[in-house]
């Protein structure tokens, strides 16, 4: 029993060893570019491809932020991370809201042509926007809202994803206590803002993080309405500060790392919701 | 009673409408209108420049599209595009899953190393990449590494012949953490006690993955697979920012065709043809997929 034990143990630390130490070297291989990139972008621009064959060139020697300060004078970055963030707010403000209105009535409500709705939602769930971006660039001219903050916006209210995830949600929410909230004396309008919203944190978290990547990764429909140079978003601002001159890519490595920072703050503070709002939508697809 | 019922339903469809409206509204505005509008613009002649003067030519402009041979240019690289990264990018994906299913203490840490790629966008992956391909290897690092390694050193973006799988690669890269979550779950979802019973049996581990987690993950597999086709259909941002299109068209997609000739040429009732063929594929696929993913359960 004891030797049975004893071998087993060292199987077992064998084992771990194999997982540590697999993990860490394929890892690192996996991340090696961002490594450099980091690393690059806190090296002088000489000395970025001075070792290029050595493992110095993931080490920054004589470590500084001079290539963060040169984004910031040239390329306003205050500017670019308050149009992106703005124009993100105020679409998750109404996608969070809408979106989730809509959700409860086809979960909750009996309605004529509840049906249709839910079809429809269903159907344009598929529609990629590549297909549309066209004639939404005439409706956006007509209303003259290129070049302007609605046009980022409003078209990109609407989610169907975001409608049926939440339907998917509310679903589950017992009937009896809707009933007993409406027995109560609260009105419709109520019981959804003082009863199922508070419960429903988990559901609103996952679509707003989810949300949240891909607006922070929209690049065409901005590059298509977004023209005027003060009113670029983080993605546009990056992408045309690669081919603006002087090219330092030093300078260039920096404003890639900038660009990553918001996300990467958010995962750490929403990881939870998104891997789960990401594992969710495989089990249920 | 019966009146009561009929004010209550009354009240909610009231209600039902406040509650659907604003977002119904939006939605058909702002995608169901688009929609049909690439449609009707497609059987007309509608340019840009000349807006007042669009002409009915019924199917001239789908004639002309399947005409074009930069039309099936695109058709096949996007094609092809699809038919690589999505096998390339679901194994990978699976392989690292499998890395880091179990739930051993400081599995997350090495979860996120792989996730870490999908943190930062798909425009910033494609510039870092443009640099690292780099066909000088003194400023390149993979030909540099290619080069100390005694290899010759590779035009990546700068051959036609290798430009569209340089994306390919580094796209797989950036997305495969994404699905790899999706797997873990997957993989979670399988129960343990299947596992205990192949050990029982004298199974190894090459056999339980055979026998036990290939058909457990099987409708997780359809699902990645599918969504990683209809993502990978409408590549755009990679060649755009990397290669141009190039070189001699060898990275021109459809929605790169589409971009081109709607808002580069203006011709716009033209590209709107060139987008409902897009949008045929893209529903035809997701349809097709639906099918298989769904019947087979």
């Amino acid at each position: 029993m004891d030797k049975k034990n004893s071998s087993m143990g060292r199987n077992n630390i064998l084992k771990k060893v194999l997982f540590y130490c697999g993990n860490f070297i394929i890892g690192i291989i996996f991340v090696s570019p961002l490594l450099w990139m980091v690393c690059a972008s806190l090296k002088p621009e000489a000395e970025i491809f001075a070792n290029m064959n050595s493992i110095r060139t993931f080490i920054p020697t004589h470590a500084s932020l001079n290539n963060y300060i040169e984004v910031f004078t040239r390329l306003n970055i205050l500017n670019v991370l308050k149009n992106t963030f703005l124009y993100i707010a105020l679409i998750l403000i109404g996608d969070l809201f809408l979106n989730s209105l809509c959700g409860y009535a086809l979960a909750k409500f009996d309605f004529k042509g509840k049906g249709l709705v839910l079809n429809l939602v269903i159907a344009l769930m598929v529609l990629p926007m590549e297909a549309i971006m066209l004639p939404l660039y005439i409706e956006m001219s007509q209303l003259n809202w290129v070049n302007t903050l609605q046009a980022l916006v409003i078209p990109f209210i609407p989610k169907c994803f975001s409608i049926y995830m939440f339907r998917q949600f509310f679903s589950d929410v017992p009937d009896e206590l809707l009933e007993a909230a409406s027995i109560d004396g609260s009105g419709r309008i109520r019981t959804f803002f003082s009863i199922v919203m508070p419960i429903s944190k988990t559901v609103y978290a996952t679509v707003f993080i989810l949300d949240f990547v891909a607006h922070w990764n929209d690049f065409m429909w901005p590059f298509l309405v977004m023209t005027g140079e003060g009113k670029r978003t983080i993605q546009l601002a990056v992408q045309v500060f690669f081919g603006t001159q002087p090219v330092h890519y030093s300078a260039i490595m920096a404003a890639l790392v900038i660009s990553a920072i918001p996300m990467i703050l958010m995962f750490i503070f929403m990881q939870k919701y998104y891997v789960e709002g990401i594992a969710s939508s495989g089990i249920k697809g | 009673m019966v009146k009561s019922k009929a004010i209550k339903k009354q009240s909610e469809s009231v209600a039902a409408a406040a509650f659907v409206g604003p977002a119904f509204v939006l939605l058909i505005a702002f995608l169901l209108v688009p929609m049909i509008y690439t449609v009707y613009f497609s059987v007309f002649r509608y340019q840009i420049m000349r807006p007042n003067d669009i002409t009915f030519i019924n199917i001239e402009n789908y004639v002309k599209l399947f005409k074009d041979p930069d039309f099936w240019h695109a058709f096949r690289n996007t094609l092809y595009f699809t038919i690589v990264v999505v096998p390339v990018q679901s194994a990978l994906a699976l392989a690292l899953a499998l890395l880091v299913a179990s739930k051993t203490r400081g599995v997350a840490f090495f979860r996120t190393m792989y996730f870490a790629p999908q943190l930062t966008s798909m425009v910033v992956i494609s510039i870092l990449w443009t640099i690292l391909y780099n066909s000088n290897p003194s400023t390149g690092l993979i030909n540099s590494l290619l080069t100390s390694l005694g290899m010759e050193s590779i035009n990546f973006l700068s051959n036609p012949r290798t430009a569209m799988n340089s994306i390919i690669f580094m796209s797989a890269w950036q997305g495969a953490g994404y699905q790899m979550m999706i797997f873990i779950a997957g993989l979670q979802a399988i129960p343990s006690s299947h596992y205990e019973a192949a050990s029982v049996d004298g199974a190894n581990s090459f056999q339980k993955l055979i026998y036990i987690t290939l058909p457990g993950l099987k409708s997780t597999i359809k699902y990645v697979i599918m969504i990683t086709m209809i993502q990978a259909m409408k590549l755009f941002t990679q060649p755009y920012v990397m290669t141009k299109g190039g070189p001699q068209n060898a990275t021109k997609t459809l929605v790169y065709y589409i971009y081109t000739e709607g808002f580069q040429e203006g011709n716009f009732g033209y590209a709107c043809s060139a987008a409902a063929v897009f949008f045929v594929i893209v529903v035809t696929m997701s349809l097709v997929m639906k099918r298989l993913t769904t019947t087979k359960e």
